[in-house]
Parts: C-alpha cells; sequence; structure tokens
C-alpha cells in the first residue's frame, strides 16, 4: 500500500475522531451548564416537588451524573467498534 | 474534649482518642508500608520510579484514578455540605464528576499515545523543550503547591478532631508515611496505595450508605422526604449558597475543566501499557467516582436526618464531620473509627499522588529535559526523582504548618482553577490544533497561572474573608469564567502572530503518533 494512501486514511480517521470526540464534549458542557444555569437563574423550578421528597433539582442533579456515565460508555463503544478497528487497518495496510 | 448532644441522645467521642479508629489506622499504614516494601523491589528504572513500568491494566487504573481523585474534600466536605445546606451541596456531586468525560473525550488517548511522564512530553512533543518545559513545570507546581496546602491542612484538622493528636504530629506522620510509600515505592506503590485507598474509601461510603437506606425502607425518596418534612422543603431547592449567578457558572467551568489539568491525575495515563487501556480505565474511574457521588446525596441528607445540622455544625463549624458523626450514630464508636481512619487513609493517598506529580515535573522535567537537555544517565534520573520527592514533602509540612487554621476550602479550588486555566488550554490546543507555536502555548500558561493567582488575591474570599476589607476589586469567588478563555483566547492570537513553519511541519507526526502509538 502506498504511504500516501495510508496517510490520507489517517487524517480521515484524526477527523472522525475529533468530531465524536467534540460532539461529545459538547453535548457535556449543555448538560452540565443547563443544569448549573438553572441553579442560577431559575431556582424556583428546581425547587418543585415531582412527588413528596422528590425536586425537580435532585432528579436533575442525579440525572447529570447518569448522564456522564451515558455519555462515556457511547465513546468507549464507538471507539472500541470503529476507532479500534480503523487503526487495525492502517497498521496492517502499513505492514504490507 | 468536645461532646454534643446528638438526637439520639448520645455524646459522640469525636475528638477523644478512639482505639478502634488506631487499629484500622495502623493496619492501613502496615498494609501500605508492605506494599511500599514490595515494589521498592520492583523500582529500579526511571520508567518503573515514574509510571510503574507501564504494566497497571485498566481496572487497576480505574481505581487508582479515582483514589487520586476522591480526596477529603468530596468525602467530608460534600456530605457536610449536604447535610448543613441540603441541594446546594448537591451542585458538587455533579459538578466534581462532569471534568471526567472530557478527559476521556479529549485528553486520556493522545496524551498516553504522545508523552513519556509528564503532560509537558505532550505539549513539548513538536515544540521547543525548555521554555514550554519551564512553563508547564510552573503551571504544575502552581497546582500541586495549592492542592497539597488543602490537603495538609485538612489532614491536621481531621487528625486532631478524630484522633486527638496536635496538628503538628498530624502533619508529620502524614508527611513521614507520603515521604516513604513514593520515595521507595515510587508509582508502583502510590498506585497500590489508590487502589487500597479506593477501595476502603467506596466500601466504607456504601455500608454507611446502606445503613442509611436500612432506616427508610432502601428507598432515598423517603430519606429525602424525611429531611423535607423536618427542615422544610427548601433544602430539596437551590438556596444561599450560590445566590450569585456568576460565581455557580465560574465554579463550575473550574471544576469541569480542571479534572483534565491536574497533574497527578494526567500522569496515571502513562502507568498503563497503552491507549486502549487508558480509555477503559478513564471509563471504570468514571463509573466509580459517579456511584461515589451519588452516595453524597445519601450520606448528606442521612447526616442530616439522623443527626440534625446543628449537632453537626457543633462539632465543626464547616460541617466537615457529618459523615464520621452519621457513622457513630449508625454503627457506635467502632463504625466511627473504620470511617475516621479511611478518611485519614484518603489524604494520605492524595497527598502521596500529588508529590510524585511535582517531583516529576522538579525531575523530569526541569532538571533532566532543560538543565541537562535531555542528557542524563538513568541513574542520575532516579536520583534526581528521590532528590525532588524529599524536597516536596519537606516543602508539603511546611506549607501545612504554615497555613494552619486556613479555610481550605478554597484552595482546592484555586488549584482546579489554575489546572484549568495553566494547563488545560495549552495541553488540548497542543494536541488538536496544528497552527500552534511555542510562544503561544508558553504565554498561554504563564498568563493562565498568573492571572489566576492575581484574580484570587483580589477575590472576596481573600480580600474581604481573610484580609477583611470592606469590598474586592474583583466580584467573583473562582476566577475561572475570566481566565479559561483568557488562557485559550492568548495562546490562539500569540501563535497566529507567531507562525512558525517547522512546527507546523511536526504536526504531521504528532498527529500519526497521537493515533498510531510510538
Amino acid at each position: 500500500m502506498a504511504f500516501a494512501g495510508s496517510e490520507a486514511a489517517l487524517q480521515d480517521l484524526a477527523r472522525r475522531r475529533w468530531r465524536v470526540a467534540i460532539s461529545l464534549t459538547i453535548a457535556m458542557i449543555a448538560i452540565y451548564f443547563g443544569f448549573i444555569l438553572l441553579v442560577a437563574f431559575n431556582k424556583p423550578f428546581l425547587g418543585r416537588l415531582i412527588s413528596p421528597g422528590l425536586s425537580v433539582g435532585v432528579l436533575l442533579g442525579a440525572l447529570v451524573i447518569v448522564a456522564s456515565w451515558i455519555l462515556t460508555w457511547i465513546y468507549v463503544r464507538w471507539a472500541n467498534n470503529h476507532y479500534d478497528k480503523a487503526l487495525h487497518a492502517l497498521r496492517s495496510g502499513l505492514h504490507e | 474534649m468536645i461532646s454534643v448532644q446528638t438526637p439520639a441522645d448520645q455524646v459522640t467521642r469525636i475528638g477523644e482518642p478512639n482505639a478502634i479508629a488506631m487499629v484500622f489506622f495502623f493496619a492501613f499504614i502496615a498494609i501500605t508500608l508492605g506494599i511500599t516494601w514490595w515494589a521498592a523491589r520492583k523500582t529500579r528504572t526511571t520508567e518503573e520510579f515514574y509510571a510503574a513500568g507501564r504494566t497497571i491494566s485498566a481496572g487497576q487504573n480505574g481505581f487508582a484514578l479515582a483514589g487520586d481523585y476522591m480526596s477529603a474534600a468530596s468525602f467530608l466536605g460534600i456530605a457536610g455540605l449536604v447535610s448543613t445546606t441540603g441541594f446546594d451541596g448537591l451542585i458538587y456531586s455533579t459538578g466534581w464528576l462532569v471534568g471526567w468525560p472530557v478527559v476521556l473525550f479529549l485528553i486520556a488517548e493522545p496524551l498516553r499515545n504522545l508523552g513519556k511522564y509528564t503532560f509537558s512530553d505532550v505539549v513539548a512533543s513538536r515544540l521547543k523543550q525548555a521554555p514550554v518545559r519551564i512553563a508547564a513545570a510552573i503551571g504544575t507546581l502552581a497546582t500541586v503547591t495549592f492542592y497539597l496546602i488543602a490537603q495538609m491542612v485538612g489532614a491536621g484538622g481531621l487528625i486532631r478532631l478524630m484522633f486527638g493528636l496536635t496538628y503538628e504530629t498530624a502533619i508529620m506522620i502524614v508527611g513521614a508515611a507520603m515521604l516513604a510509600y513514593v520515595l521507595f515505592g515510587g508509582m508502583i506503590a502510590t498506585t497500590w496505595v489508590q487502589i487500597v485507598k479506593a477501595v476502603l474509601l467506596l466500601g466504607g461510603a456504601a455500608l454507611l450508605a446502606l445503613l442509611v437506606l436500612s432506616k427508610f425502607g432502601f428507598n432515598p425518596v423517603r430519606l429525602f422526604g424525611a429531611a423535607a418534612a423536618q427542615y422544610g422543603d427548601s433544602v430539596l431547592a437551590p438556596g444561599r449558597l450560590v445566590a450569585k449567578p456568576l460565581d455557580a457558572i465560574s465554579l463550575g467551568m473550574a471544576l469541569m475543566f480542571g479534572t483534565a489539568g491536574l497533574p497527578h491525575i494526567l500522569m496515571r495515563f502513562y502507568t498503563v501499557p497503552d491507549a486502549q487501556t487508558a480509555r477503559k480505565s478513564v471509563f471504570y474511574a468514571t463509573g466509580l467516582i459517579g456511584f461515589f457521588y451519588l452516595m453524597t446525596f445519601v450520606l448528606g441528607f442521612g447526616a442530616m436526618v439522623l443527626v440534625g445540622p446543628e449537632a453537626i455544625r457543633a462539632v465543626d463549624a464547616g460541617g466537615n464531620m457529618a459523615a464520621p458523626l452519621l457513622a457513630e450514630t449508625l454503627g457506635g464508636t467502632p463504625f466511627l473509627g473504620f470511617i475516621a481512619a479511611v478518611a485519614f487513609a484518603t489524604i494520605l493517598a492524595v497527598v502521596a499522588g500529588l508529590t510524585l506529580s511535582g517531583a516529576a515535573a522538579l525531575s523530569h522535567d526541569l532538571w533532566v529535559n532543560v538543565a541537562r537537555g535531555g542528557h542524563a544517565t538513568p541513574q542520575e534520573q532516579l536520583r534526581v526523582a528521590r532528590a525532588a520527592t524529599i524536597v516536596l514533602a519537606v516543602v508539603a509540612v511546611m506549607l501545612g504548618i504554615t497555613f494552619k487554621g486556613q479555610n481550605v476550602a478554597y484552595m482546592v479550588g484555586l488549584a482546579f482553577a489554575i489546572a484549568a486555566s495553566a494547563n488545560f488550554p495549552a495541553l488540548v490546543l497542543s494536541i488538536f490544533w496544528r497552527r500552534c507555536t511555542t510562544a503561544g502555548v508558553v504565554a498561554s500558561m504563564l498568563l493562565g497561572t498568573a492571572s489566576t493567582l492575581t484574580l484570587i488575591y483580589l477575590s472576596p474570599t481573600i480580600q474581604i474573608d481573610i484580609l477583611k476589607h470592606d469590598a474586592a476589586v474583583f466580584p467573583l469567588r473562582n476566577p475561572a469564567l475570566i481566565t479559561i478563555p483568557l488562557a485559550f483566547l492568548t495562546a490562539i492570537v500569540v501563535s497566529l502572530l507567531t507562525r512558525n513553519a517547522g512546527e507546523q511541519a511536526g504536526y504531521a507526526r504528532v498527529e500519526s503518533q497521537m493515533h498510531m502509538g510510538h
């Protein structure tokens, strides 16, 4: 395989990884700062009770933690299934 | 001795020498020194001293990352905040976690593939070594110093309260034990100390949370309901703690981006064999740390209902003794002793991790790569690393004694603000931005450190609370809202003004190595 071809493939992979990484980072920023902005500017909404003992604020706080788990899981799944395979293909291409 | 009436009409034994705490604590010291003795025989090269020979597995590193990160501030501080303010404390529980996904998406894998021992390796990889490493070492040492002050002062106060030892004795014990781990066992011992501590802390907190929930039919909502019934629905809503909206946003930015700039956390990614393992280890760490912060909801509200905010504040005005008091209420003196020993072990482990990362900045970055131009024999490198460890341990003990009685909460916030402003922008841009130049990242790291220190000095925390002035020049308690954008902007503008074709060309190698490894 020509070196130029694998270099183009690597740059393509680098672009794809950057797109996934930055999208997930922006999602995390949006979720967390969405929560913080509510804390800062809409306290009555967070204080509203869904049921006795459970306010919107406590529920959303727990959901921010759950959302962090889900986003890291999405990334690890993508990286294990797609990124690692593409890297493997690139490496074996280089050794041909 | 302090004695307080709790709702159950018991007298707390906090502050009296606790035989069970001593037994647990000395068992921890004995086990960790045993680990150190074992690790010392395996620590012969710099790669073993700084990076545990790169043999740590994903699961082990997940626990070690969690151990390095979950400080006494999060265990005792958040439980205390929730127990005395309710919902406001939970803002911290979420904030301390959301930096981890950012570490995973942007930092962990490129860092593992591009560097050797410190994050400066990555920033300097295609730029001029000396200026970049000096600037990065300044950012590292500033972060480590403020983090160390917070941990040492916290340790002294905590041990005095829990074991009845004097403040100075407590600081000396922490300094001596930490020095033994790092000096003889290097990263191998430090990693295993973190793992033991993380298991103890998670286990202790889970046991405490289960005991609390058993009183409420294992339903957290019934626990929150009991807190609201006793102290009003306002404990489930945002309150005074974040009165100013911009303060909340600024603190949030420091917490979110600071994690990705903490030198002792970044250093852990060099202890695993490859980038894939680094990735998996952050996934485990995020799971463990998130689980821990969810438990702080239960511990905090549990202490509010079962111990009571007045009784908690009576023992320690900051509320830091909420979790130990809760343990005493639920499991008597033996459980108090166990939780006290866990809290001490927590501080000890974090201090060891910080010292090792500071020693790496002094010896690997400043001595080997700047003073000796990258040419030092392995024996010399190891000797200098150990000398730097001793220097830092002495500095840590002196800082702990000097800052006795200071409010430590703002120092952790300050450490995060410096990490987020000095280290994070330079690291991200050097990894992902082709055009960034030596002048750009050096300006960004120096201005990030200087502006954070200056604005903290001008903030209400220093000017009004400590210096007792009437007003503060700078309105925010945490400067991250200003300093993070400033550091990014500085790096971008200066890089564009000092274009360097050679450094841009070097990016092709960085890009390849970032993905393909060495």
